[in-house]
């Protein structure tokens, strides 16, 4: 908790917005560093076959960090809270759930013969539904209950695994096989039409996303202070959590869960930028996350030989951070 | 346990109502032991090689085989391994005067799978008691800086105190998985973990009972429990060796769950549902509660096992992940339930 006691300098605004640009200069050359190095270090053999094959990998790196750090910054305003992520709260196991009863209900053969761009606006819209729904009528009643929320969240979210578990053992072992391709997609094997669409979708929901920075930065003052400064409260809310659930819905689609990411990079952000305006946050956030990625992969790789063990470092980290998170929350 | 969460939570029982007497009458029980007799039954004679009650007046040699070697064992893991976890998740839950801490909400059970790596790895785990031995020891130091951690931080929320063992146990789960993805063990760790009573076969299950001796001695310790529970300062002006009892108890827990975890895997929210269910209808007095606790236990593995076994037979769908959607359907109902009731 940095608060400007009687000290004799309190920065001016000026002086604190050039400190935060330069902060997002940093992160933006540390991430596009750790690009680069992911691009060429080691390679060995044929370069135009490594380049094609890492730059995808990269790509989808790139396209999940955005996804997943603008999700839980949007996520985090919206509950006005900042140890609640969209993936703590179940929405990630929530989208697997979604696609192994695809699977189950409709056949492996109907579910792999349709455009992988229809499947994912359809699964996307399922999500979101089905979501707004499920977490209307639990929520609902106890919104402002912070410890439940994540309880239940984290509860919600094991049930979704076993949930999935239980549908894909009623599939046909065949099928299975097929549902294993769709699910545990990982960096390394990005399908390449997916990820075109993908990044065109996060795109487009980031530039929504701009539009609406303003009035997030109202919202996120709560509910009374946005609806007493005459921002429609509830209609920014409900666009936010449109644009979390096809953020999740995307990043799960291309490598799977990631539970703690968010939570890492958004807090992150806020306390090296030192300020919860989006316009700083979001992009520094993403920055955060590109380089958690990319670089945590590197060294992963290229230090200790792994392969795709990433998501569990993270959630190791990420494990520790929110406990401590949780024990500092200042009480009621 | 001074000064502790525990002692500012909330007791966990709601004070004896007020005008109808809630409690459980005999045919309660009675109805329970019969549904349990009916499921054991049920257990008893399914599965994929046919073996129907009258096979059994006039069996030949194979049926006698697989009623001995397969299904007896199989039961009987099922009966000590579901009252063992419920007990020692009254236990805990009693101890840390919180209805949502069990061995699964402690990361208990993560502490063991932890355990079970290692021992593999590095210890050439191959007897199961060696494992086992093991298993036991991550379970006591997870458990106990389980409990240190809340002494430490003093919560005030009672909802907190789960959430910190549930994700501790997700950190101590991503370190095993860490390892098991270093050593090409991932698979083997999964098979482990998922509560699964497919492999149960006579000659392979018998360290289980161990947890009987563990129960009654739960059943002995109970009434101490009981005033343990009701905070250190109380306690000790009874005359309870406070600390030794607490310890009992986190021993208790910790051992039964490594042994079930090591033999037959994890089951989700057993240790955590059924003690709730049984003291929302009884009240909390330890002794009393118990063998109906034992019993619920039993059952709840018992049915989830069954209906592993016939929704999809003759492939079986493992009892962990019936058990994972039941109980957290169970758990969201009681979680939902004590806020509404807590916040009135």
């Amino acid at each position: 908790m940095t608060r400007p006691l009687a000290g004799p300098a309190v920065p001016t605004a000026q002086e604190r917005a050039t400190r935060r640009r330069r902060t997002l200069v940093v992160l933006a050359v540390l991430a596009v560093g750790a690009t680069a190095a992911f691009l060429t270090v080691g390679v060995t053999g044929s370069w135009d076959y490594a380049l094609m094959m890492r730059s995808r990998r990269v790509a989808a790196m790139a396209v999940v960090a955005v996804a997943v750090a603008v999700s839980t910054v949007l996520f985090q305003t919206v509950t006005n809270n900042r140890i609640l992520t969209p993936e703590i709260m179940g929405f990630d196991r929530l989208f697997v759930l979604i696609q192994t009863a695809g699977v189950f209900f409709l056949g492996a053969g109907a579910v792999t013969a349709t455009d992988p761009r229809l499947r994912f606006a359809v699964e996307v819209v399922a999500l979101v539904g089905f979501g707004a729904l499920l977490y209307k009528t639990l929520f609902g009643r106890t919104e402002r209950d912070v410890y439940v929320l994540v309880l239940l969240g984290v509860v919600l979210g094991a049930m979704f695994s076993s949930l999935t578990l239980l549908v894909s053992r009623l599939i046909d072992p065949n099928e299975f096989l097929t549902l294993q391709d769709l699910l545990f997609a990982s960096f390394n094997t990005v399908d390449q039409q997916l990820l075109a669409l993908s990044a065109v979708v996060v795109g487009a929901v980031v530039l929504g996303v701009y539009r609406l920075l303003p009035r997030l930065d109202v919202v996120a003052l709560g509910r009374d202070t946005a609806l007493g400064l005459g921002v429609e409260h509830r209609r920014v809310v409900n666009l936010a959590l449109l644009a979390v659930a096809v953020l999740v819905a995307v990043a799960t689609a291309l490598v799977g869960p990631v539970t703690f990411l968010g939570l890492l990079v958004a807090n992150l952000a806020r306390q090296l930028l030192g300020t919860h305006r989006h316009a700083w946050v979001l992009p520094g956030a993403a920055l955060l996350a590109v380089l958690a990625l990319v670089g945590g992969q590197l060294v992963l790789e290229q230090v200790f030989g792994f392969n795709s063990a990433l998501s569990i470092v993270i959630n190791f980290v990420g494990g520790i951070v929110f406990i401590a998170l949780l024990v500092r929350e200042p009480r009621q | 346990m001074t000064r502790s969460t525990v002692d500012a939570a909330p007791p966990p029982v709601s004070p004896p109502t007020e005008g109808r007497r809630r409690g459980v009458r005999r045919w309660h029980v009675a109805g329970a032991l019969l549904l349990l007799l009916t499921a054991s039954l049920a257990s008893l004679f399914i599965g994929v090689s046919d073996l129907s009650p009258l096979d059994l007046l006039e069996p030949d040699e194979g049926q006698v085989r697989v009623f001995l070697v397969s299904r007896v064992p199989r039961l009987a893991a099922i009966l000590l391994a579901g009252s063992a976890m419920a007990v020692a998740g009254l236990v805990m839950m009693s101890l840390t005067r919180n209805r949502f801490v069990s061995p699964q909400t402690a990361g208990t059970t993560e502490w063991v799978g932890l355990g079970i790596v290692v021992a593999t790895l590095w210890f050439g785990g191959t007897s199961l008691i060696g494992k086992m031995a093991i298993a036991t020891v991550f379970a006591l130091v997870g458990t106990f800086f389980f409990v240190w951690l809340l002494r430490r931080i003093v919560l005030t929320d009672m909802i907190v105190v789960p959430l910190v063992g549930i994700l501790l146990g997700g950190v101590v789960l991503a370190a095993t998985m860490f390892l098991a993805y270093r050593f090409d063990l991932l698979q083997s760790l999964d098979a482990w973990m998922n509560g699964d009573f497919s492999g149960v076969l006579a000659g392979r299950y018998e360290l289980l009972y161990l947890v009987l001796a563990a129960t009654v001695v739960a059943y002995l310790y109970a009434d101490r429990f009981s005033v343990a529970g009701m905070g250190e300062s109380f306690a000790v002006n009874l005359g309870i060796a406070y600390t030794r009892v607490v310890t009992v108890g986190l021993v208790i827990s910790s051992v039964v769950t490594a042994i079930v975890v090591v033999s037959v895997g994890s089951i989700p929210f057993l240790g955590l549902v059924v003690p709730n269910l049984v003291t929302l209808a009884m009240g909390d007095n330890l002794r009393r509660v118990l063998p109906v606790t034992a019993l619920t236990g039993a059952a709840f593995v018992l049915v989830c096992d069954v209906l592993g076994r016939t929704i999809r037979a003759p492939y079986e769908i493992p009892v962990g992940t019936i058990g994972g959607v039941i109980g957290g359907v169970l758990f969201i109902a009681l979680l939902l339930r004590a806020r509404t009731k807590g916040a009135s």
